[in-house]
């Protein structure tokens, strides 16, 4: 198992924030929008280089997604920022007509998704989005999992034409992949190759597959474990790769089982590669309040049900 | 452009509406003859436009729409104008607008850039959305240097939507001074009356209240009552406050038959029903 380490943990949003604070010179097009979350969205540089280039919306996310579409037809490159639930699930219409049916370059980048928003509870923790995104047509769909792949991720999309979906959370998590790294939409990323089983993740699941992985390399399990930043388009070739090396696979995520990361692989493997597949997922209920860490081990989305994912699949080969 | 051309053109838009509606058997004849009044007198009198030829003769349409004047559509039901005043205006040929709602058209049921017409900057149709759009357009425009004004067409039943009191709340607060939001009051939705099914009060109590320049244009078939409001409009720009304009129009002004209910919001007229109405709508240009 190739080695992992970190000298220091961040919050993926403030991988966005500095990304932003960069675009800002880079970039005279972009624009960025929020509805009345810039402290959780971490955009503040931003706003003080570039006040002209910020718009508040107030707490009305509907009328800020047609104001970022808006937006794009004098060339600027929106970011319109909210809460994970509030530009998904709230706005879908809004996203559905005037940006991904209209084919605006908007990015709609969202943090706080999933169960590890914390505290605040169900009424936050969304779980349903990436289903919801990746149904809708002409979207693209990325899930970073730490603040330097979050940071490449926000300053690649700015050079993608086309409405992009970013999503990142609120905990702080290891920062363990390269500063320097070049963000590829649509490509996987190799974390460790094995021979007994892929471990696909997404998000802040991918150090808990790193976790899972270097246990199971202890028992003499060799795990495969690839990163799918971007949920869509699916980058099915590495996918598939793997999965004829490995004949089986756990697909690990921080959102509902139905219609995520898991079912984008499984509808993958069912057309071209049939194997035994496990899901690291929440299953089908809403989530509750509690720190990330016990809602992570609650909800069965830790290292430790990723090692009993990965033996169950092992054993239906 | 003289009064007699202008209302030459309205009258024509009139017959492509009816004939487009038939055509298909499906779409909104009323809500679309009520407000091709002001739609014509914007891109035939009003709205600096780009003119410049293009391939096959026709408008080379630019997407970004930088130093011309924009207008969206909100209420893309009414679909047939805007097809039918962008195919007189030049964006494209006459001859597609038999294409309305058929398979493999560029003109579907509600306004896209999906299949790359030119004339449209966004889809619409489920409603509420458009002057949202219209706004972060305006601020483009402002952002970019660019002193040309933004007009977005509502429906009076779309006023029910949550999504424009956000928007209406918004533009006044960024000083959106660039933008003419234009209300189709023609009382009806396809329940009934709006009074009768949700009633929006005061509309212009309630714009004012949300910090808009407020107007009317009282008589809204009247072309020339059309022009000498937007006129009105435009000067009313650049003074920290988004203009309303309140239309006052009829649904299906033109055809008689079609006027004074709901009934012909989005229905189409019969062969019998067709003949009747293009006989009040003499042809001024040709037919496509």
């Amino acid at each position: 198992m190739k080695k992992y380490t970190y000298t220091e943990s961040k919050d993926t949003r403030s991988g966005f924030g500095d990304a932003m604070t960069e675009l800002g010179e880079s970039h005279p097009n972009v624009v960025a929008l929020c509805a009345d979350l810039v402290g959780s969205l971490k955009i503040a540089p931003f706003i003080k280089n570039h006040p002209e280039r910020f718009i508040q919306t107030g707490i009305a996310e509907a009328n800020m997604m047609g104001i970022a579409a808006g937006l794009t037809i004098g060339g600027k490159i929106p970011y319109a920022t909210t809460f994970a639930n509030f530009g998904s699930g709230r706005v879908y219409d809004q996203i559905r007509q005037s940006i991904a049916y209209s084919d605006k370059n908007v990015k709609v980048a969202v943090s706080h998704a999933g169960l590890t928003l914390g505290e605040d509870g169900a009424t936050h923790q969304i779980l349903e989005d990436l289903a919801m995104m990746r149904a809708m047509p002409n979207m693209t769909v990325i899930n970073p999992c730490d603040y330097n792949q979050t940071k490449a991720a926000t300053k690649a999309v700015a050079d993608f034409e086309g409405p992009v979906y970013l999503r990142f959370g609120r905990p702080v998590v290891p920062v363990f992949t390269p500063a320097d790294q070049k963000f590829e939409i649509g490509k996987a990323w190799m974390v460790n190759e094995g021979k007994d089983v892929t471990i696909i993740a997404t998000g802040h699941l991918v150090w808990e597959a790193i976790k899972a992985g270097e246990a199971l390399a202890e028992e003499g399990i060799d795990a495969e474990i690839i990163n799918i930043h971007t949920i869509k388009p699916l980058d099915t070739a590495a996918i598939l790769k793997s999965v004829k090396k490995t004949k089986c696979v756990v697909t690990c995520e921080e959102h509902q089982a139905n219609g995520g990361l898991g079912d984008a692989v499984a509808q993958t493997l069912a057309q071209e590669f049939l194997a035994p597949q496990e899901y690291i997922a929440v299953k089908d209920s809403f989530g509750e309040s509690g720190t990330p860490e016990q809602l992570m081990v609650k909800y069965g989305l830790d290292s430790k049900n990723i090692i009993a994912a990965v033996k169950k699949v092992i054993a239906r080969k | 452009m003289q009064t007699k051309e202008i209302k030459d053109i309205a009258t024509q838009v009139r017959r492509d509406i009816v004939r487009m509606v038939h055509g298909s058997k499906s779409g909104h004849p009323g809500g679309s003859l009520g407000c091709t009044d002001i739609v014509v007198a914007l891109y035939f009198q009003q709205m600096k436009i780009n003119n410049r030829k293009g391939k096959g003769g026709y408008i080379s349409f630019k997407m970004d729409g930088i130093d011309e004047d924009l207008f969206f559509l909100s209420n893309g039901h009414t679909s047939p104008l805007f097809y039918s005043v962008l195919a007189r205006k030049g964006y494209f040929g006459i001859e597609e607008l038999s294409t309305f709602r058929k398979l493999n058209s560029r003109l579907q049921g509600h306004p896209t850039t999906h299949e790359g017409l030119p004339g449209i900057r966004i889809a619409s149709g489920s409603l509420g959305q458009g002057m949202s759009v219209a706004i972060g357009a305006a601020m483009a425009k402002k952002l970019n240097g660019d002193k040309n004004l933004v007009y977005v067409l509502m429906g009076d039943g779309e006023q029910q939507e949550g999504q424009i009191w956000e928007a209406a709340q918004f533009a006044p607060h960024h000083k959106v001074d660039n933008l003419v939001g234009i209300i189709d009051l023609n009382g009806q939705q396809i329940d009934g009356s709006t009074e009768q099914v949700m009633s929006n009060r005061d509309l212009k109590v309630k714009y004012k209240a949300f910090g808009w320049n407020v107007i009317d244009i009282k008589e809204g078939n009247d072309i020339e009552a059309c022009v000498a409001g937007l006129r009105k409009a435009k000067r009313l720009t650049g003074k920290g406050q988004p203009i309303m304009i309140l239309l006052h129009s009829e649904m299906g002004a033109g055809v008689d038959f079609m006027m004074g209910s709901h009934k012909w919001h989005g229905i189409a007229p019969n062969d019998e029903q067709l003949a009747a109405a293009l006989a009040q709508l003499p042809s001024t240009l040709a037919d496509y």
